[in-house]
């Protein structure tokens, strides 16, 4: 299929393209802003700092969010922490450095031009956070603090406790709460995007169900931006919060926008194992453990077995017994190798008879040497938070002392497992951030752009901001200078009524099947297929059988779901029936852009692509391309591929190791 | 492993702001320990799907304690019987075999029930809109090092930062008063040098959209601070107090 994708990459060496931009793009004089109106979806890091950024500069902002506040957002639960290239450490660093970094760590899968302007653009966040009054760590003499994550040789990562994406989230709240107050940003809580309505080709805005009523709703501007996150719920157990979902990408995606790269999905490898059928989520334990937390298993094999038994724990093992995989295996990069790596290597021992739970499906995180060597105290100043949430959960104390053997103190170790956490993948969008559709754009984690087949930890904070105060906020400006002369558009217009009409079928279709399966029942069925043969580990035949299955799976939602009460008013099942509809979408969507990725990179591994010593095995020769997928008018349909080549300029593209 | 346990739990249900009200009771059996509260909630509310009848609303949403969209009056107290966790943070185990375990929503005149254990709570974004923010543009500020702050100072600020905007404070007030929260985003900015300008006109802009909203006023009964999911001290409630008077002798 030949299709020509302008991802419209300025001129010029990769340093100066951002300036270049910006210095020829077109802008918006202050009297035309006000007669322009944009649609923000999503009040997430991305979407509340596009739409605090785009009212203060004089544009009528509509801003929407399902929960009942948008400081509800998930953004709020990120731990860790948000990079910049800063160099405040005298270690280093610089934005080629946060940019090669970045490009590594997406197993170079992510599109040049983007990801150094991402990497230019950090250090005004931090100095723009800090204006806000976000409490980022300090040093006694008054300065920032700094710590390192996965994936860098640097301390680049700014912190506030281990709450870093509340703090963030809240100062983009503030500036968005300041414009709601001064009349610039109109607010619509409780409200669920289900369509964009395209008019003349042009996005032009969305019909948004009102959560509380029942009632669909039309509203219309000159541009629509989703900032709506991530589809890592397709997968039922996530670390994603409960009403994450992906129907306004869909909703985007069903109507002409390019999927792109849905196979690159994120698995983290610190949180909590899975205990039982009944658990509605997965917790997260920030990667920042790794700093000072080893990751472990058993040398022998009959240990494991004792530990799987529940006869032996973990502090009964010695340390000349423990089998520290990562620092084995990656001496150089020891326990602070990228997510995916690390994820895998979990597997790995686990697949091999290793792991440490009742389930075999967990390893230990200890910190029995950093608490010898710093102290309790400065362990707990540290992680304090992240061990009494961890106690909360599981009933075990990490910083307790547990035993002592030949004089060696061993302290409780944690037990994690990798989950679903974030997803790389998302909606295409060029240089400017702007969708296949005209006047659609898509920001944060909900496009593709910035991350390639692999996310390091601290940089989703990082594109979330840098998306939403210094690149959209420049780049839509480009497009609505050609829109100064449109006026406002009708909601009575024939294509909003249109699109109504469509959610309006779709709901009564839902509820009208009127089987006997629950929203839940079928969205863990779905999550079950999804992890099993769309997992961590992917064959050609494991994704045939997931798309099978899948299948099967959209036949019993058409026809064994029961939504219990009506459709007007508030009806929660029936909220969460028009998610999974979308979800299986989605994941048919993922199994087969990982079934035409045929090798390993990144979050996405294909068994069949390994070298022999088991590590990601990329084809640059046939792979080198973003994958771009257009829906072909029916969820029934497979879905037809378009490739945009990627191009390196500035960096030379080679096998990622972290072992020297 | 945890032990499994069997309970009375009663809920309250009501289908709209107008509605009266009422508990409906239900016995639970065999929930297991490690099953967290909102699960063992979806739990009955698989079971009420299953006999065809509409499940309990209640708002939820990162289960990981930070969002702060959970709420619930568990046994008189808002998030339960744990200290420094929110309900989504709890866990069946601490509950006994045979216990009567009474569910209600968050009970003040600023927040209305929506449906069930949901309410609204979108009075807080409207105290956050008249002055819980530093007037700064997007655009290049000065290097974030430029202010020196120390760390006491940041850390303070960051304490006072931590919540979660929940409303279990008003929820846990006799007087249905919201002056944690609003002490907690006052203190946070006002500590902070980048916050010092408009210190005082943030106190009074904020108390008098709270006083305008309905919520009640401060007595000094610290039950806030002990319901708090985050552990707020009442310190800040001093230190937004000392703002607002500064303010008002300005005047």
């Amino acid at each position: 299929m030949t299709k020509i994708i302008d991802s419209k990459i300025p001129e010029g060496p990769i340093a100066e393209k951002w300036t270049n931009y910006k210095a020829h793009q077109k802008l918006v004089n202050p009297a035309n802003k006000r007669r322009l109106d944009i649609i923000v979806v999503g009040t997430g890091l991305a979407g509340a700092s596009a739409a605090a950024s785009l009212g203060e500069m004089g544009f009528r902002v509509f801003n929407f969010c399902i929960q009942d506040s948008p400081r509800r957002a998930h953004s709020i639960a990120a731990q860790g922490g948000i990079n910049a290239a800063k160099n405040y450490q005298n270690d280093g660093d610089s934005v080629y450095r946060l940019f090669y970094d970045t490009v590594k760590g997406g197993d170079y899968r992510a599109r040049e031009a983007n990801v150094y302007r991402l990497a230019e653009v950090s250090n005004n966040i931090i100095d723009q956070c800090v204006a806000q009054g976000v409490p980022f760590a300090r040093e006694y003499g008054g300065l920032l603090a700094n710590r390192s994550f996965g994936g860098a040789q640097v301390s680049r990562t700014f912190y506030a406790k281990g709450q870093t994406g509340q703090q963030l989230l809240l100062g983009a709240y503030s500036a968005l709460s300041r414009q709601v107050g001064a009349g610039t940003v109109k607010l619509y809580t409780r409200y669920e995007m289900q369509d964009i309505v395209i008019v003349d080709g042009r996005a032009r805005g969305i019909i948004a169900k009102n959560l509380v009523t029942g009632k669909l709703e039309r509203f219309a501007a000159h541009a629509v931006v989703i900032a709506t996150g991530g589809y890592g719920n397709a997968y039922f157990l996530s670390t994603n919060a409960m009403a994450c979902n992906c129907t306004a990408a869909m909703s985007c995606y069903r109507k002409g926008a390019w999927f792109a790269n849905p196979a690159y999905v994120q698995i983290h490898p610190t949180c909590i194992p899975v205990h039982g059928d009944k658990q509605s989520k997965l917790t997260l334990m920030s990667e920042s453990l790794r700093n000072d937390g080893r990751i472990w298993v058993p040398k022998k094999l009959e240990d494991a077995k004792a530990l799987q038994e529940g006869k032996i724990k973990g502090s009964d093992i010695p340390e000349e017994d423990r089998d520290y995989y990562l620092e084995r295996r990656y001496p150089a990069f020891g326990n602070l190798v990228p997510r995916d790596v690390a994820s895998r290597a979990a597997k790995e021992r686990c697949d091999k008879g290793f792991g440490v739970n009742n389930t075999g499906l967990a390893v230990f995180l200890d910190f029995s040497e950093s608490i010898e060597r710093l102290g309790l105290d400065v362990v707990r100043q540290r992680y304090g938070n992240l061990f009494d949430m961890y106690e909360e959960i599981t009933d075990v104390n990490p910083g307790e002392l547990a035993k002592e053997i030949n004089g060696v103190k061993y302290y409780n170790p944690m037990m994690i497992y990798p989950a679903i956490h974030y997803t790389m993948g998302g909606i295409w969008v060029d240089y400017e951030l702007q969708t296949s559709i005209k006047g659609l754009f898509a920001i944060g984690e909900c496009n593709f752009s910035d991350h390639g087949a692999n996310r390091l930890g601290a940089s989703a904070l990082m594109q979330g901001l840098a998306d939403g105060y210094f690149v959209l906020p420049y780049t839509i400006q480009n497009y609505l200078a050609d829109q100064i002369t449109v006026p406002r558009f009708s909601t009575d217009l024939p294509e909003f009524a249109e699109a109504e009409k469509a959610v309006q079928d779709k709901i009564d279709h839902l509820m009208n099947i009127k089987g006997k399966k629950s929203v839940d029942s079928i969205h863990k069925e779905l999550g079950r297929v999804m992890w099993e043969y769309v997992g961590m580990g992917r064959t050609e035949e494991g994704l045939k059988t997931g798309l099978t299955r899948l299948k099967e799976i959209r036949k019993e939602f058409e026809t064994e779901l029961f939504i219990p009460g009506s459709k007007e008013g508030m009806n929660v099942e029936l909220d969460k029936a028009i998610r999974l509809n979308d979800f299986i979408t989605m994941g048919e969507l993922i199994a087969y852009d990982a079934l035409n990725r045929n090798e390993s990179c990144g979050g996405h591994f294909r068994e069949e692509y390994q070298t022999e010593e088991g590590e990601a095995k990329r084809d640059d020769e046939n792979y080198f391309y973003v994958a771009c997928w257009e829906y072909q008018g029916g969820d029934d349909k497979a879905p037809v591929l378009y490739k945009e080549p990627l191009v390196y300029e500035a960096i030379k593209v080679q096998t990622r190791n972290y072992k020297s | 492993m945890d032990k499994n346990i069997s309970f009375t739990l009663k809920v309250w249900r009501q289908n709209g702001p107008k509605d009266k009200g009422h508990f409906d009771t239900f016995q639970m059996k065999d929930i297991p320990g490690d099953t967290s509260f909102l699960e063992m909630l979806d739990i009955l509310n698989e079971q009420l799907i299953e006999e065809g009848k509409e499940p309990i609303v209640f708002d939820h949403d990162c289960r990981e304690g930070i969002c702060g969209m959970c709420s619930l009056y568990i046994n008189g107290h808002p998030h339960g019987p744990a200290t420094g966790a929110t309900t989504c943070q709890i866990y069946m185990r601490r509950f006994k075999d045979g216990d009567v375990i009474t569910v209600e929503p968050w009970r003040s005149a600023g927040f209305p029930v929506i449906r069930d254990l949901m309410v609204d709570r979108t009075a807080y974004d409207k105290i956050m809109q008249a002055g819980g923010f530093i007037s700064v543009r997007t655009g290049a500020p000065q290097d974030a090092n430029a202010i020196l702050i120390p760390k006491p100072i940041a850390d303070e600020a960051m304490d006072a930062a931590s919540c979660i905007g929940c409303g279990a404070c008003v929820a846990a007030c006799k007087n249905g008063s919201a002056m944690l929260f609003v002490s907690a985003k006052v203190s946070q900015l006002n500590l902070l040098p980048q916050g010092k300008p408009e210190a005082l006109r943030r106190a009074k802009a904020m108390i008098s959209k709270m006083d305008e909203l309905g919520f009640g006023n401060c007595t000094n009964t610290r039950a806030c601070e002990a319901e708090c999911p985050k552990c707020v001290s009442i310190s800040n409630i001093a230190r937004l107090n000392r703002d607002f008077i500064k303010a008002k002798l300005k005047d």
